[in-house]
């Protein structure tokens, strides 16, 4: 029978299966941090358990973290002892931990696959809901709680129900000054945050093949924004390029064999899917959220719609139905977060901040995704252009996209973002979120007003 | 995992959907490394904002039932927002629908997740806002039934409610799959 992508590595990773019971599934990667790991080690030591397969697992310091250049210095007495918490965590079950000496440390879903570690036809967890990113490699990743952090550490394998499947075509190709940011945010206010709810979706069409691996991995990442357990593309030429040589790829004749495997994964012709979905994205404009979830999005040009049930959403973001979304005044601009905080949206930001000045009343944060990016944009002179643009470049983390730290928007002031959500508070008690692509956060921040590139 | 069979308690209403779990706990509390100490900071953000917020109205403290709309638990994988809702005292949630990983963190805590349809529900939260509401839970014969004499069955996975009758957890089941 044919099967689609989601469906052959999910058989490739049933360990066993009673009747009535759900799947005990593989897992064959693990990517920790230190805002989810430290209870899950706990536990393993409370019943004296072990990590089964220390090799396939792999942790870094991204949330709770200063952004600032003393970042060594960590005020915060709870995440300093978080981070002291995962060191010796990790030191003392064996596993690599990406520290902030190593040249590797960030976001756990921009260090993974940088270091080769994310492959295609793999499961892959987190205790992180936004770990679908590395679907963009053709992997089944999807993020899970803490307990069963626990239960990857201890068997490598967790209890899962089969999910639904879901196909999204995209139609077109993507026009001028829009990116796979405003795709998936389109595909988003389509079907709602709970619209994949249940499934695990495999993304096709033109625009998707001729896309970046950067690219993709913004794509995958947001699938937790529709519901979805997790979001996937098949992989290819693009894919295997990027791999490469990888510190974690496979080499020399494994690299071959894998690569045999790696093209057995796409779905086979005339596979069935719960449910199937299509995106015209032909003309497709950049997209920016209005409200407190990131359903509540719309095109740049587009009012601000009359919608049920959104009066809290009005009231917080303090706009109305009727209004435009453009132009309304910013005061902060954020680019990161493990979305958009890789090396080819940095380059984005700085061709549009070239020459230009970030307007005296916004503040703008531009934090790489990870060390290696950071160290590319140094090379590539990025980081002059932003300085001299008047934005503050910062050391590698999440910052801004949760302000678990100390980037926190203030209270009433409002913020355009390249994160992925817009949730009440998510950037500070009070503040308020507009998600965007980067070149729209850069365009709105030189404007001091959301606006697209198109506009400047 | 603690054991559930049943339970009997007064309901709080919570009229909204996609409750989101930034709302639940907010990202500034989950930078403690211990399981317990959450309960204070449930629904912090919302609470400081509104002084009429229903978890700041006291006549409903000592609610276990917690009755919401759909996709209850979106965003965040943070398993802290179980923490939080259990250690303020929350034993059930009666809603349309949850988001997939909170129902997964939710199994694995002894936090019983059932789902009714949005007609049900819809009734129940506004009789709760009138006045005190009771609520009997019963998970072995799967029925929830109200102070007013309402009865309503709900389905429940067969797998999942065998391990919240006896509090057993995933991972001795998983050690025992991989020996």
């Amino acid at each position: 029978m044919p099967k689609n992508i989601i469906e052959k590595i999910w058989d490739a990773h049933i360990h066993k299966q009673r009747k009535g019971h759900p799947v005990v599934l593989t897992i064959d990667k693990l990517l920790l941090h230190e805002v989810t790991s430290a209870q899950a080690f706990a536990e393993l030591r409370r019943r004296k358990l072990t990590v089964r397969h220390p090799e396939r697992i792999i942790a870094t310091l991204d949330h709770s973290i200063p952004t600032t250049s003393d970042r060594n210095n960590i005020v915060d007495i709870n995440a300093k002892l978080q981070v002291e918490t995962l060191r010796n965590n990790t030191k003392e079950f064996g596993i690599q931990l990406y520290d902030f000496d190593s040249g590797h440390q960030g976001i756990v879903h921009v260090t993974g696959p940088e270091l080769g570690f994310t492959l295609p036809g793999e499961t892959i967890v987190c205790g992180d809901s936004h770990t679908a990113t590395h679907g963009a490699f053709g992997a089944l990743a999807f993020g899970i709680g803490t307990s069963e952090v626990t239960h990857v550490l201890a068997t490598s394998t967790i209890l899962q129900r089969k999910p639904k499947t879901m196909l999204v075509e995209f139609i077109g190709s993507l026009p001028e000054h829009t990116s796979s940011k405003d795709m998936i945010m389109k595909l988003i206010a389509t079907i709602g945050v709970a619209g994949a709810k249940g499934h695990i979706i495999e993304y096709t069409g033109e625009a998707i093949r001729a896309m970046s691996m950067e690219s993709r991995m913004t794509l995958c990442n947001m699938s937790i924004e529709c519901g979805a357990r997790a979001g996937l593309i098949a992989p290819d030429e693009i894919t295997f390029d990027y791999l490469h040589n990888k510190p974690y790829a496979p080499k020399k004749s494994e690299w071959d064999k894998a690569i045999q495997y790696w093209k057995t994964l796409g779905s086979d012709v005339d596979c069935y899917y719960d449910n199937v979905v299509q995106v015209d994205i032909s003309r497709l404009k950049p997209m920016v959220t209005w409200g407190i979830n990131p359903e509540q999005a719309i095109s740049i040009n587009q009012i601000i719609p009359n919608i049920e049930d959104a009066e809290q959403a009005y009231q917080y973001t303090q706009l109305k139905p009727g209004w435009r979304i453009k132009n309304q005044a910013i005061d902060w601009a954020f680019i990161g977060s493990c979305t958009n905080g890789r090396i080819e949206d940095l380059r984005i930001v700085a061709n549009i901040l070239q020459g230009q000045q970030v307007a005296d009343a916004v503040r703008m944060y531009i934090v790489p995704g990870s060390e290696q990016v950071r160290q590319q944009a140094i090379t590539e002179g990025l980081d002059q252009i932003f300085s001299e643009a008047g934005a503050e470049f910062r050391m590698p983390g999440c910052s801004m996209c949760l302000a678990m730290n100390a980037d926190k928007v203030p209270e009433g002031q409002r913020c355009i973002s390249t994160s992925n959500r817009n949730f009440i508070g998510r950037q500070g008690p009070g503040s308020i979120t507009h998600l965007a692509s980067p070149a729209t956060v850069a365009a709105s921040a030189i404007k001091g007003a959301i606006c697209s590139a198109e506009d400047l | 995992m603690e054991k559930f069979t049943g339970i009997t308690s007064q309901a709080i209403g919570l009229d909204m959907h996609h409750v989101d779990t930034d709302m639940i706990i907010p990202a500034q509390y989950l930078t403690q490394i211990e399981r317990n100490g959450y309960g204070e900071y449930l629904f912090q953000r919302l609470r400081e904002q509104d002084a009429d917020f229903i978890f700041n109205d006291l006549r409903y403290q000592s609610a276990k039932v917690l009755l919401t709309r759909s996709n209850f638990g979106c965003g965040s994988s943070r398993e802290h927002a179980i923490w939080a809702l259990m250690q303020a005292g929350i034993r059930v949630i009666v809603a349309e629908s949850y988001s997939d990983i909170f129902y997964n963190n939710a199994v694995k805590n002894g936090l019983l997740l059932i789902s009714i349809e949005a007609k049900i529900i819809n009734a129940l939260i506004e009789k709760s806002k009138q006045a005190m509401l009771m609520i009997s839970v019963d998970l072995h014969e799967q029925f929830i039934m109200t102070s007013t004499g309402e009865r309503f069955s709900f389905d429940y996975e067969p797998f999942r409610k065998a391990c919240l009758l006896k509090g057993q957890d995933d991972l001795d089941y998983l050690l025992e799959a991989t020996r």
